[in-house]
């Protein structure tokens, strides 16, 4: 069973002067978690479509997705206070709710990329599926600079061989819960994907081919740049 | 939904373009499989159109032949990665004499709008047909254009007199090879001639009766009906040869497409009391009918995989290019994209 997970669960802390989470502005005619749980709904290999969101939310989502898709069968559930125990209360709600074996997928998806297209979807589900975690991934467009103190830097490494990380990032939902559940706390806190908890556990994570376009509506330029791909439209 | 369309912003140049589309409607969601390039497709992509018409229709995505699978039917009527052809022309009214695809109303992919290179393509529901099973996927793309002959055959069968015991099939690409094939399996009792103006191309016509060269046509050979599949500069030099070896009240269907008008021997088609006419594209029902005919003689398909040419996998904006470049080389033949984009 592959189970969509869809990650809302911030309060969207950088988007500046908005009062709302991000995922519940406007792309369009529609607010961006509408247009993410569309790509998700429309792939009839999801089992289910869990939406995360933050506690206060809950009631907002809920009439959000009754007004612009009425008809959709979407679980909606709160959020952990960070990304990978957002992804943890997706998996045990899974657990609880359809039941948990070695071959349950989560394919875990930003609220905030409306523009995932189904073939990265598709190839996401396909290797976690065959038992290899993935990442989507986009070539590194710019140089990366390591400064370990903040002011001199301490490495230049070959561009070639980084990444921008994107999502989804998909794998076995059981070997997530537990191998997350082994890490001490301390472990836990350096967390900020959830790829790592397989690399930092030695297992190998594969690469998706991601899109440019596939971006994360975090600040105020994205969304003016999500409105202006959508342009032709209006 | 967003969906991600890739249009043709000027000759050559291919744009990832957004737009959203409704889930919630009547449509039907279908992700593109294996999109076969047409050259009408290729004179958008070479700028080989007037410059008006190019600076009306673009942006727009390329491609009117192609199958998908189907990934999201809201109506749940066609079950998800259910295999179906996708037709281009959608007609928006009824009429009880015009086709489908000679109404003026009438909106074609790749024309009028958008063709099949997106991420997904929402289909009218009457423009979604269910392909057979296990059908060569690669055939099953250019659908479409086995279509159009089918479409023209049933046309003439209508239009022509009824003595149908030599028909003629001028050119010797995959518009003629289609038609002389159809042709052969629709109207058994009729001898197929095909004359080509290369030998090599020729030889694949295995099933056709008699082939000649068209600068060595026998002065006393004569043909009940023509049918015309040159198109561009050839149209006159073929048309003027089916004049000239059509029995009279004979029936001309003319295929080919040429951007310029073109002298036609009007004397002789007055003198021997001819019939001529054009068809252009197809209809839904037309679909059906080819897809029942592959269903029954599932050789067509055997021999239509002899005019599947290059096959281009496309996972990124320059394996599109790549596969348009590939296809202007091209000797003969159709060519692929396998849609992993």
């Amino acid at each position: 069973m592959v189970y969509g997970v869809i990650l809302g669960g911030g309060t969207g802390s950088r988007m500046g002067n908005v009062d709302k989470p991000k995922q519940f502005l406007h792309i369009g005619k529609k607010p961006i978690l509408i247009h993410t749980i569309e790509k998700m709904i429309i792939n009839e290999r999801f089992e289910k479509v869990i939406v995360t969101c933050p506690d206060q939310w809950m009631a907002y989502t809920k009439d959000m997705i009754k007004k612009y898709l009425p008809d959709a069968d979407v679980d909606i559930i709160v959020g952990g206070s960070t990304r990978n125990g957002t992804i943890l209360n997706s998996i045990l709600h899974v657990e609880k709710e359809y039941g948990l074996d070695d071959e349950t997928v989560v394919v875990t998806h930003d609220a905030v990329r409306p523009f995932v297209t189904q073939r990265i979807i598709d190839e996401n589900i396909d290797a976690a599926v065959n038992g290899i975690a993935c990442d989507t991934v986009v070539p590194a467009a710019d140089t990366i600079v390591e400064s370990v103190n903040g002011s001199i830097i301490s490495c230049i490494p070959n561009r070639a061989h980084y990444y921008q990380g994107q999502t989804p990032q998909s794998f076995k939902a059981k070997m997530f819960k537990e191998l997350y559940e082994s890490m001490s706390e301390e472990d836990k806190a350096i967390l900020t994907d959830a790829c790592k908890v397989f690399v930092v556990n030695g297992k190998d994570v594969t690469l998706v081919k991601g899109e440019t376009f596939n971006i994360k509506v975090t600040y105020q330029y994205d969304l003016r740049l999500a409105e202006t791909l959508l342009g032709g439209e209006e | 939904m967003l969906n991600t369309v890739y249009r043709l912003v000027e000759p050559r140049r291919i744009e990832a373009e957004f737009c959203d589309i409704d889930v919630n409607g009547e449509d039907i969601l279908v992700r593109p499989t294996h999109l076969s390039i047409c050259n009408a497709d290729q004179r958008y992509f070479q700028g080989l159109r007037p410059p008006e018409i190019l600076r009306k229709k673009l942006p727009m995505a390329l491609i009117h032949e192609g199958i998908g699978r189907v990934l999201y039917d809201p109506k749940k009527e066609f079950a998800a990665g259910t295999m179906v052809v996708m037709v281009p022309n959608t007609p928006f009214e009824e009429d009880s004499i015009v086709a489908e695809n000679y109404r003026r109303s009438s909106k074609f992919r790749a024309s009028g709008f958008d063709g099949f290179m997106q991420d997904v393509v929402s289909m009218r529901r009457d423009r979604v047909i269910v392909l057979p099973e296990g059908i060569d996927l690669f055939v099953a793309a250019f659908t479409e254009l086995v279509s159009v002959s089918y479409h023209t055959i049933d046309r003439f069968i209508a239009k022509s007199h009824e003595r149908r015991d030599t028909l003629g099939v001028w050119g010797d690409g995959n518009v003629a090879f289609i038609t002389a094939l159809l042709l052969k399996k629709r109207l058994p009792e009729s001898r197929v001639l095909i004359f080509g103006k290369h030998n090599y191309k020729m030889q694949d016509f295995i099933f056709a009766d008699e082939c000649y060269h068209i600068d060595d046509i026998p002065a006393d050979l004569l043909i009940d009906h023509g049918f015309e599949c040159v198109g561009r500069a050839g149209v006159s030099m073929s048309i003027n040869q089916i004049i000239d070896h059509i029995r009279p009240e004979g029936c001309i269907a003319t295929m080919g497409v040429s951007e310029e008008n073109v002298p036609i021997n009007t004397r002789m088609i007055l003198e021997k009391g001819l019939t001529m006419f054009g068809s252009s594209r197809s209809g839904a029902e037309d679909f059906k009918n080819l897809l029942d005919l592959y269903r029954e003689n599932p050789e067509i398909v055997e021999y239509l995989t002899r005019i599947v040419g290059e096959t281009v996998e496309v996972h990124t904006i320059s394996d599109m290019t790549r596969a348009f470049d590939t296809d202007i080389r091209k000797k003969g033949g159709k060519t692929i994209m396998v849609w992993n984009k």
